[in-house]
């Protein structure tokens, strides 16, 4: 059962469409997991639309004082724009995306549809680890999808700055517990773990600093940090 | 965080009633309608999320020009239309914000929130846009049971073997929802035209 879920700022900043498109990402996977999170965004999604759209001349007011060469301040500005819709007949049908697979040591996964388009680096593998950059362009902000083989893991770390690690496919666990599919895993540089998985898992992470090992002989391994990040 | 909207169900009503008739009569009056509507509120919006008059004024462009195009996917059934509206302005919102803050045109917004739609309707089903459209409009009319089972074997194409299966109702029961539905259809449509 999923018990990790996005903290409910999280999930208003996913609603108004303010967070990055890794992040907004790794909500939409979660959601589409989530029964609980997925009903949440539904209703703050109703709420941000009734607040927008809701009667506020005051606002608007302020606005228009000052930025009158707005079309829809201007009738003929705003005529001109609509003529110009209207005159296009043709409409847009919604389209049914195929799920695409991913194959990674010889196991096929199906990637979730909010990753579909983006564009991925070739795998890149150190032992039992293989990642795949997500090319997004977000500056400090990296993605990845991250597979760990069977009775893989990664040395006892902390995070300079957070990591999000979205399971995707199988399981890990680490000190603080066991995590399955879907678990919205948010660690921010107070925490240290040691993520060890059985049965081999993949996930999509995000973090926006390089990883850094905290244990003896494994800081030797700081290195794997930023390759993971 | 939640205020109160000033919004009444009369409102709401309205604004569905527009939507479906520019999906159905590709009304250009209702659209205007629609625009005044919506344009100063969309332009706040944009204002707020994209800084620059010309950013706000292009999502007002994008945004009422995909309520044109797409207003036969919208279904007053599921929710209200300031909550359609306001998926369409958000995602291209986020579109357009992706492409000044990291310089990438990938549209990523459709596949981040997909229009639940998209489960429901097939890439070019309909040959005859204004004839299904007006045939859309009276399966909405129907009882809920009877229009699942009209869009499950006419839109989907299943059978009604699988259709059974995948509400988990009796075979026997789909073929009386959809004997009745088309019943229903035949004197709407008879009576419209």
């Amino acid at each position: 059962m999923i018990t990790h879920h996005p903290q409910y700022d999280l999930l208003c900043a996913f609603v108004e469409g303010e967070l990055p498109a890794s992040l907004s990402a790794g909500i939409a996977i979660h959601a589409e997991l989530c029964e609980t999170c997925a009903k949440n965004i539904e209703r703050l999604t109703q709420e941000s639309a009734a607040n927008t759209f809701a009667s506020d001349v005051k606002v608007y007011n302020a606005y228009s004082d000052k930025q009158t060469t707005i079309a829809a301040n201007d009738d003929s500005a705003f005529k001109q724009m609509i003529d110009s819709i209207t005159n296009d007949e043709s409409i847009i049908e919604s389209k049914v995306h195929e799920p695409l697979d991913i194959e990674i040591k010889g196991t096929t996964y199906q990637l979730p549809q909010a990753l579909r388009s983006m564009s991925m680096m070739g795998w890149q593998k150190m032992g039992k680890l293989s990642r795949s950059r997500l090319n997004l362009n977000e500056g400090s902000l990296h993605s990845s999808l991250l597979h760990i083989d069977k009775e893989g893991g990664v040395p006892s770390h902390t995070h300079k700055g957070f990591e999000l690690t979205l399971l995707l496919e199988g399981s890990f666990e680490d000190e603080m517990g066991t995590y399955v599919k879907g678990d919205f895993i948010w660690l921010t540089n107070k925490e240290t773990h040691t993520p060890h998985t059985t049965e081999g898992c993949l996930c999509y992470t995000v973090a926006d600093d390089a990883l850094q090992f905290t244990q003896g002989l494994s800081k030797l391994l700081n290195p794997i940090g930023a390759f993971i990040y | 965080m939640i205020r109160n909207s000033t919004m009444d169900s009369t409102e709401q009503q309205q604004l569905k009633s527009w939507l479906y008739d520019i999906a159905t009569d590709r009304d250009k009056a209702a659209f205007t309608e629609l625009f005044k509507w919506f344009a100063p509120k969309v332009i706040r919006f944009g204002l707020q999320k994209l800084n620059t008059e010309s950013a706000a004024n292009e999502l007002l462009q994008e945004t009422m020009t995909n309520i044109w195009k797409k207003s036969h996917l919208f279904d007053g059934d599921k929710g209200e239309a300031t909550t359609w509206v306001y998926s369409i302005m958000r995602n291209l919102s986020f579109d357009m914000l992706r492409k000044v803050k990291s310089n990438r045109e990938d549209t990523l917004s459709e596949d981040i929130w997909p229009i639940a739609e998209a489960q429901l309707v097939e890439d070019n089903v309909f040959d005859d846009h204004l004839m299904s459209s007006n045939i859309i409009k009276h399966i909405n009319c129907l009882p809920e049971p009877q229009k699942e089972v009209v869009q499950g074997v006419y839109f989907q194409e299943m059978s009604q073997e699988q259709l059974a299966n995948k509400l988990g109702i009796p075979l026997g029961t789909v073929k009386s929802r959809l004997r009745l539905a088309l019943v229903k259809l035949k004197q709407q449509i008879g009576e419209s035209e």
